[in-house]
């Protein structure tokens, strides 16, 4: 059994796995971001990432040059994290966390049902302009489009860290994420923190929707990501930006092992639910997750 | 500081036992004269359904503070345990293949009510999705339970009970109408009781509950147990009594969502909740089509409409969630109280 192991099939699995982990990591971002500065596991970002998507996908077809259409619905995001701060999230300050993962989940329903009615309900193709040829490296086929999402999604893992630490609104992103009461004290003003920081997740939205779209198709079903992005944050805490994304590498890589070698056991199709396995059985063992900080309400 | 008394307190106070009885007589009396077969097909029956998963969820998120989002799961392994429960045993009476699915379901609760015992909040809830995507995925992948049908789907077995037929609108009607009378009731006794309050405890503070001499783990796993038990047979009354097929489709993350919705709109911890949300939730896309059809016309497609929906209900959920937290119940209860201070004033 051992001996006519392919090596060379393995590591492709793996590296395969590896890097669609990265885009598993990219939507998880956006929650950890929401989460560290307000609190709140925002499930809304899934539909965020279609809106996003949608509109960038029916702007291009209607005429709009590539860069014109990122900006505008940049601005777009910006103007919907904003909406969402005023309306829903300043009325439910100081609610328990549950009540407020409850109103982002009402949220989801009201952008994806937005999205669809405005754009329509169906396919668009997405071309990133990036061509889908394996690369051989070392003697492994990887996909170049793969490469492309992991170099984005390291690069905004970097913007990200250095935003955190040299700005100052970064800064205070940080202290608003210790301790809200204090950071209120000295004079920090939440609402146009947490405005920010929804933009924030906007822009994480609408480049994961594009790299996500530009696999999928942009279409209703790219809002289940969320469900991907899920276990993921549970594996790597739901606080951590280093935590999504090792955490979305394990998941993306034992997905795909999974899949390939124990998936025949079970009949295959298994990757609807092995990710949300891993994660609690490392749950049980671990309960403060990889990264995860010790004071998270867990047992 | 003087006394506070109430503006209300001269209401005059009926027995609590009055106004459900009331309601069950004209449930059982009155409406299978005048209803149409519209209103048991697309109205009475979904809602009876939904109402007692919404009752199941309610105990387990209401009362024991466990998030759940994975009640369809629950719902559809009700439905599949009792649809192989009679086909597959011999001359078991379908109540009895109705209670054992019910057994079925609690015990696919315990077992994912396990990660409760170590997870809260977030955690927890993200687990149960588990559930929801394992059983789905179980139930469409391994053809035994569906007894091997090419498509899946499944004539549900006739109503009938000692012989006697119940698969007209009125008797599908009738029959669920009873369990859902008579689980409510359990429900509403449990809830009231020790055990409810054992409930309630430790949704309030795990940890005092620990002190006075409550044990967490057994209660959490009770409830997920009950709670399970309960939507394990909403399942079978949608599959058998409604739809009258068994299918995994109709039970998938969307039909989680709408119970848990069910439950916030009607008012959390409350079984009266549940009936008042599931109302809300099975009429209003019927309002929502009939008005949209009539201001906007030919415009006003199945597309949009669906599309609507969910804006509005998503936008319901937050209005609720931020305007009245205790939901439909607290609402209806205020506006009883203040017609009933304007009625004595005069």
């Amino acid at each position: 059994m051992i001996a006519d192991f392919d090596y060379q099939f393995f590591l492709e699995v793996l590296v395969g796995g590896l890097l669609s982990g990265v885009m598993y990591s990219l939507v998880a971002i956006g929650f950890v971001l929401i989460y560290k500065t307000s609190g709140v596991l925002n499930f809304a970002q899934g539909a965020m990432l279609l809106f996003a998507a949608l509109t960038f996908v029916s702007l291009v077809e209607r005429g709009v040059p590539f860069a014109l259409a990122l900006v505008i619905t940049f601005a777009i995001m910006v103007a919907i994290g904003i909406a969402i701060e005023r309306t829903v999230l300043r009325p439910l300050t100081n609610k328990p966390p549950i009540t407020l993962f409850m109103a982002t989940l009402g949220l989801s329903y009201i952008i994806e049902g937005a999205a669809q009615l405005i754009w329509g309900t169906q396919v668009h193709g997405l071309d990133l302009g990036i061509e889908d040829v394996p690369l051989e490296i070392g003697g492994v086929l990887i996909s170049q489009f793969d490469i492309f999402a992991a170099v984005v999604a390291a690069g905004m893992v970097l913007l990200l860290s250095l935003f955190f630490r040299y700005t100052r609104i970064g800064l205070s992103f940080r202290a608003v994420a210790d301790d809200q009461f204090a950071a209120l004290a000295v004079g920090l003003r939440l609402p146009l923190i947490w405005a920010t920081v929804w933009a924030a997740a906007g822009l994480v939205a609408l480049v994961a929707g594009l790299l996500w779209g530009a696999r999928l198709g942009v279409q209703f079903s790219l809002s289940l990501v969320v469900l991907k992005a899920l276990p993921v944050l549970v594996l790597g805490g739901f606080d951590s930006i280093l935590g999504a994304i090792v955490g979305g590498l394990l998941i993306g890589a034992s997905e795909k092992l999974a899949e390939v070698y124990i998936g025949d056991y079970f009949g295959g199709g298994i990757e609807s639910w092995f990710a949300y396995v891993v994660a609690l059985v490392f749950l049980l063992i671990r309960p403060s997750g990889l990264f995860g900080q010790k004071l998270v309400e867990r047992v | 500081m003087t006394a506070i008394t109430s503006d209300f307190s001269s209401a005059p106070v009926l027995p609590k036992w009055v106004v459900p009885v009331l309601l069950l007589a004209f449930a059982y009396g009155v409406v299978p004269l005048i209803g149409s077969s519209y209103l048991f097909e697309a109205i009475l029956l979904p809602f009876l359904a939904l109402s007692l998963a919404g009752v199941g969820l309610n105990i387990l998120t209401g009362y024991a503070g466990q998030v759940s989002l994975g009640s369809a799961a629950f719902m559809a392994a009700g439905a599949f345990a009792a649809y192989n429960f009679n086909l597959r045993i011999e001359g078991l009476p379908l109540i009895g293949s109705i209670f054992l699915a019910g057994i079925v379901a609690a015990a696919i609760g315990i077992a994912f009510g396990l990660p409760s015992l170590r997870l809260k909040g977030f955690y927890l809830a993200v687990s149960t999705l588990a559930a929801q995507f394992f059983v789905q995925w179980a139930l469409t992948k391994f053809s035994w339970f569906s007894n091997n049908s090419a498509s899946g789907v499944m004539d549900a077995p006739r109503l009938s009970i000692s012989g006697f037929a119940l698969d007209g609108a009125i008797g599908r009607y009738l029959f669920a109408l009873t369990i859902v009378s008579v689980l409510t009731f359990l429900a509403h006794r449990l809830v009231s009781s020790q055990t409810g309050r054992n409930f309630i405890a430790i949704r309030d503070n795990e940890t005092a509950a620990r002190i006075i001499g409550i044990p967490v783990l057994k209660t959490k796993l009770l409830a997920f147990a009950i709670s399970s038990f309960i939507i394990g047979v909403a399942g079978v009354i949608w599959a058998f009594a409604y739809l009258r097929t068994v299918e995994p489709d109709g039970f998938d993350l969307d039909r989680s969502f709408q119970i848990l919705f069910i439950i916030i709109i009607g008012g959390l911890a409350s079984i009266r909740g549940a009936f008042f949300g599931a109302a809300l939730i099975v009429v209003f896309p019927l309002v929502l089509s009939r008005l949209g059809g009539f201001l906007l016309g030919d415009l006003f497609d199945s597309g949009v409409l669906d599309m609507s929906q969910r804006i509005v209900l998503g936008a319901l959920i937050i209005l609720f969630l931020i305007l009245e937290p205790d939901g439909l119940v607290a609402l209806w209860d205020r506006i009883r109280r203040r017609l009933l201070f304007a009625w004595q004033s005069t």
